[in-house]
């Protein structure tokens, strides 16, 4: 791969091409590659590889990918199916407004960038630190991120469809697997942030469970969303307790940092110390 | 047109709409301490909440405890090791499939 040298007079912060287009591409490679998983746990929910490929180019951001065809799999009905992954897709808006103010795309582009405003993109653009190491981290992300995602997850559903039924291979099981993994470093964060997000996760959880035993297949995981409101109180109760203010969830900073931990994915450069120290 | 390809192409469309509204509208519009705390802990809570119903779902109103959740704790435990992204799922996969077999021979 050729890597071309800038020769734009680099401000005292400038990061040589050669290092932003390689943090891309270790993140773009690496959770592209995950396009496996999606594939066979779409086979595994009954999906054809033509729907499931559509998903992957169209939809093109994992977790509400994964949303609806648990949902479908579980027999929701297709509109609570939607809006559950369209839940998750809220945060990609909120990168737009990051990444929108960082990329300066010429407007003829918004379009076709827009499909890139993901968590991997967003977290690798995202610190660097001037816009032309800004855009090159945008689109190596994105576009091999686009392109291997659509490659394996094609692979995933070919291959699990030639297994037949996935059932009884424990293909169902990836699913909720791929939730656990996603979810795991939020649980993990310190400090009140942590605290707060293990309260909402533990809430989702007593919600859904509760209305699975009463409620429609689809809208328990809706219902889900209300354990937002547990986060408050937890932050109430620890001020009670110690008069400590709550930590930065609204530092500039925070998205990304955010995404890079949700991903697993290590911060391009430095994220390998900050997650070990964390912990 | 079936009720799959219905719900994969309004996902397809609601995705796409989300991700170009955050670069196209003004920053001040959505850049909101209220808005931003709702996005972060949103998909918490949903994750959870998936991760939950896939588990322990069966069919219709049922809650189930079977091999699913064996393959979970253990990819719960190579989460907690820190194993990569596809290594977990592998894990999930293989020991939900491990009880499936022995059930069936035992």
């Amino acid at each position: 791969m050729t890597v071309i040298r800038t020769t734009v007079p680099a401000g005292p912060r400038a990061r040589p091409d050669r290092a932003v287009v390689r943090d891309a591409l270790g993140v773009g490679v690496s959770v592209g590659v995950s396009g496996t998983a999606f594939g066979v746990a779409a086979a595994a929910a009954h999906l054809t590889a033509p729907q499931t490929c559509a998903l992957s180019l169209l939809v093109f951001t994992g977790a509400s990918q994964f949303a609806l065809i648990g949902a479908l799999a579980a027999g929701a009905a297709p509109i609570a199916a939607v809006a559950g992954a369209l839940f998750l897709g809220v945060r990609n808006c909120l990168y737009g407004l990051r990444l929108g103010r960082r990329l300066e795309l010429p407007r003829a582009l918004r379009p076709l960038s827009a499909q890139f405003v993901i968590d991997e993109t967003t977290a690798v653009s995202m610190v660097q630190p001037d816009r032309r190491s800004t855009r090159i981290g945008f689109w190596v992300t994105g576009i091999t991120l686009y392109v291997l995602w659509n490659a394996t997850t094609l692979l995933g559903v070919l291959g699990a469809g030639a297994l037949g039924d996935p059932g009884r291979y424990g293909l169902d099981a990836a699913g909720p697997a791929v939730f656990l993994a996603l979810l795991a470093p939020r649980l993990r964060a310190a400090g009140a942030e942590g605290a707060e997000q293990r309260a909402v996760a533990a809430g989702g959880v007593l919600l859904v469970l509760a209305g699975t035993l009463f409620l429609p297949a689809g809208v328990p995981v809706l219902l889900a969303v209300a354990a937002v409101a547990a986060a408050p109180l937890v932050a109430r109760l620890r001020d009670a307790r110690a008069a400590k203010p709550a930590a930065g969830a609204d530092r500039p900073d925070a998205v990304a940092r955010h995404v890079v931990e949700q991903d697993a994915v290590p911060r391009p450069g430095e994220g390998a110390d900050e997650r070990g120290a964390a912990r | 047109m079936s009720a799959v390809w219905l719900a994969v192409l309004g996902t397809a469309v609601g995705s796409y709409l989300l991700k170009l509204l955050g670069l196209s509208v003004p920053a001040s519009v959505l850049d909101r301490p209220v808005v931003q705390r709702f996005a972060l802990l949103a998909p918490v809570a949903l994750l959870a909440a998936l991760t939950a119903q896939q588990t322990f779902g069966g069919s219709g109103h049922a809650l189930v405890l079977d091999a699913r959740a064996a393959g979970l704790a253990a990819a719960g435990i190579a989460v907690w090791r820190r194993a990569p992204f596809l290594v977990v799922v592998l894990i999930a996969i293989v020991v939900t499939a491990g009880c499936r077999i022995l059930g069936t021979c035992v």
